[in-house]
């Protein structure tokens, strides 16, 4: 054990994975005892939802090095999968935690099979091209969802595209109608399930990162000409992490929708992508922990200012800029270490101790 | 060291400023009512875009709530209401959570949200927690439930008992809309340009088409438009041109609709147009030349130029305090915070009873055969078990620059 925690990448993913599973024990803790707040404990499911999409969208920003300005896109694909199989799955699944696993399986497939199509072609190229086909990927799926109609009878799932024209047998339903998106999802998300989630996303990239070939992967985005020169197969490794990361948001995708009533497209928009962007940023490049934390503490951020009635937004755009500064000031990151030291001193004391 | 301490200083600053400015905004501190001594009073809450993209609807629904408010606080009478407005920014997932706020905020009755997809988000939680709904303006079928698709004859979400709507629900309108065309012989060709990632917009168009088949109007040229592309509208305009269309059906709200009576003008081509109550306020859109709407048709509930005595202080009074004409959506929350207002007289309710108690109350108030409402958008108003309002819509052309009745 000493011996595993003497490796600081190691030591640091432990404390990650710890600090998750402290905060699910509190909040867990505080919910039973009825000590959390309706808003707050109706954000508990996005901000897992969120936090996974921070989680994932740091595995192509942070560790592959490229640039994704679609993220949102991944979480759509997931979400519109995941709550038409949730709702067709009604009554031949009736047992509530396995519709909802099985859901979050087929988002992550179909999230990670439009990460196979689109980083086929563009992850073979040099250059910025990502951020502009992933955008563009964005906008490509809020059209086709805002076109699509699916509806469910006897005989299985029926779909058109552009105009509804599905006939139904006896005892027919719609389930997605185009612009008005699903309007009667049946919440089946719990807080459980994304603490889950979130644990496996963890799990995930920790071992991928970990792995011959996470080592591989930050090679290519520290130096992909020495990466190649030594024989490292750039798009192989490329996709690896895209994929991962696509399927992740697809996952996270199927969560946050069977946490809500309704989702239409439009929610998925490019405002969604540069929002778990400034998750990723502001929680830093590459550092999972600093994901969490930002991607929670600004999704409950805008609730907890609705006391500035209209100034809230520019009072959350003064906080995010006060922060960004702060993280990267000098003399705070002179503090920080100066904490870090005194406290790995007494941890590092303790176990010569103990 | 010096930097840290600078910005310490900064955001300090930023924070007592701020939380000087949300003392002085209405909504932060809702100042404790001075109610007369053994009133009841009770919170009431409402959720709308403030912000955002729609953040017109959205304030004119708490402006009209909140003049209402107003009133009957100064009636000194039996209750007093506390009315609390959240933003949503026209997001589903907002929605809920400015419910919730509201909720820990002590709300007892909800005048649901503005727009509809939000709508359908909050209705949900509200049946779950049996809180009365009434919304002003979300019109969508999905946010009572129990209503056919009128494309598949299928019932997609069950009815929500305690949900009911001031606003016309989107089929009845498109239906309406139809069946007037029809009766009335404006226009034997008819072009329809809906925007088809719109709710509202969509649910109207497709139980217009449903009614238009059943009439045998003659539907020449269907065309679409989105958020993105809600600027430049030639190409619709054109193909209903070149079809030879000689009316054209607008179910949108009044701003994209201004364009399209602009850029029509610009190729000079003067069909009919015809509008639904979204079409309501076109005649206040900012640089718009208002004569080109001359001859616009409408369905609305409201007329802010009518001479009645009740819209005449309304608007008045709007005027004053916002600096602008009141549309459709200021006048349904007005008229929410009077039904409530009447249904609860003589119930006897006190300021402590429970959200889910009152909800019982009211909806059996609502849904009972003696209850009629007369307000701004309609005299005789009755609700049944659906939640759907029933009131007549009336037809309005605009002429000189005002709203005329044409029956």
């Amino acid at each position: 054990m000493k011996k595993i925690l003497q490796n600081k990448a190691t030591r640091s993913n432990y404390i990650t994975y710890g600090g998750v599973i402290l905060a699910f024990i509190l909040l867990q803790g505080l919910s039973a005892a009825n000590a959390l707040s309706s808003s707050l404990k109706g954000q508990l499911v996005p901000i897992c939802a969120y936090v996974v999409m921070a989680l994932s969208l740091n595995l192509t920003v942070g560790v592959l090095g490229e640039l994704s300005l679609g993220h949102a896109g991944f979480m759509s694909v997931g979400a519109f999968a995941g709550a038409v199989a949730a709702s067709a799955m009604t009554e031949s699944v009736a047992a509530e935690p396995i519709r909802l696993a099985i859901a979050m399986v087929i988002g992550a497939v179909f999230a990670g099979v439009a990460g196979v199509l689109i980083g086929i072609p563009v992850l073979r190229l040099n250059g910025d091209y990502l951020a502009i086909v992933t955008l563009a990927f964005g906008e490509i799926i809020k059209s086709i969802i805002n076109n699509l109609y699916i509806g469910i009878d006897v005989n299985g799932l029926h779909a058109s595209f552009l105009n509804n024209n599905i006939t139904f047998a006896e005892g027919g339903r719609m389930i997605l109608s185009g612009p008005m998106g699903i309007p009667g999802i049946q919440k089946i998300s719990t807080f459980t399930a994304g603490f889950i989630l979130i644990m496996i996303t963890l799990i995930v990239i920790f071992n991928l990162v970990n792995s011959r070939s996470g080592r591989a992967i930050m090679a290519l985005r520290d130096n992909r000409i020495a990466a190649e020169s030594v024989g490292i197969p750039v798009t192989k490794y490329k996709m690896m992490a895209f994929v991962t990361s696509a399927a992740l948001a697809g996952a996270a995708g199927a969560l946050f929708s069977l946490g809500q009533n309704t989702i239409i497209a439009s929610k998925f928009d490019f405002n969604t992508s540069i929002l778990i962007l400034v998750f990723v940023v502001l929680g830093g490049q590459g550092r999972m922990w600093g994901s969490i934390i930002a991607a929670a503490a600004l999704t409950v951020l805008p609730e907890m200012l609705r006391e500035f009635a209209d100034y809230r937004m520019l009072i959350y755009a003064i906080v995010l800029i006060v922060v960004m500064l702060f993280t990267n000031s000098a003399g705070a990151k002179q503090f920080i270490s100066k904490v870090k030291s005194i406290f790995m001193r007494d941890i590092e004391g303790g176990e010569q101790n103990g | 060291m010096k930097k840290i301490l600078a910005m310490l200083m900064a955001l300090l600053m930023v924070l007592s400023m701020a939380a000087c400015g949300g003392n002085e905004a209405p909504e932060a501190e809702a100042p404790a009512v001075d109610a007369p001594e053994g009133a009841t009073v009770l919170k009431i809450g409402g959720v709308g875009p403030l912000t955002g993209g729609a953040a017109i609807y959205g304030n004119a629904a708490k402006h009209g709530a909140e003049i209402a408010v107003e009133e009957i606080n100064a009636l000194g009478g039996e209750f007093v209401f506390d009315l609390r407005y959240e933003d949503d920014a026209h997001d589903a997932e907002k929605s809920v959570n400015a419910y919730n706020t509201l909720k820990d905020w002590g709300m007892q009755i909800f005048l649901g949200s503005v727009t509809s997809t939000p709508g359908v988000a909050t209705s949900v939680e509200a049946n779950a927690d049996n809180m009365f709904y009434l919304t002003p303006s979300a019109s969508s079928t999905d946010v009572l439930g129990g209503v056919e698709n009128p494309l598949t004859g299928t019932v997609d979400i069950a009815r929500k008992a305690n949900i009911f709507q001031m606003c016309f629900v989107d089929p009845n309108q498109g239906s309406a809309s139809a069946q007037y065309i029809y009766e009335k012989h404006l226009g034997e060709k008819v072009a329809i340009i809906y925007k088809n990632d719109d709710v509202y917009s969509t649910g109207i168009y497709n139980s217009f088409v449903a009614k238009a088949e059943e009439l045998g109007l003659n539907i020449v040229s269907t065309t679409t438009f989105t958020t993105d592309s809600q600027n430049d509208f030639s190409v619709q305009i054109a193909d209903a041109k070149d079809k030879g269309a000689d009316l054209i059906f607008l179910p949108m709200y009044y701003d994209a609709a201004s364009l399209i009576l602009t850029q029509a003008d610009a190729i000079g081509y003067d069909p009919t147009f015809f509008g639904v109550d979204g079409m309501d306020g076109i005649l206040t859109v900012e640089g718009f030349d208002t004569t080109l709407a001359e001859g616009v048709i409408l369905l609305t509930p409201f007329n802010a130029d009518a001479e009645d005595e009740a819209t005449k202080s309304f608007v008045s009074k709007y005027q004053e305090a916002y600096g602008e004409v009141p549309n459709q959506f200021a006048a349904d929350a007005y008229d929410c915070v009077y039904a409530i207002y009447e249904a609860l007289q003589g119930s006897g309710v006190a300021s402590d009873a429970s959200y889910s108690d009152l909800c019982d109350l009211l909806v059996a108030k609502f849904t009972g055969s003696d209850f009629v409402f007369n307000g701004l958008t309609g005299e005789d108003m009755t609700w049944d078990a659906t939640g759907a309002v029933s009131k007549a819509p009336k037809g309005m052309v605009i002429e000189n620059g005002a709203y005329v009745g044409m029956d």
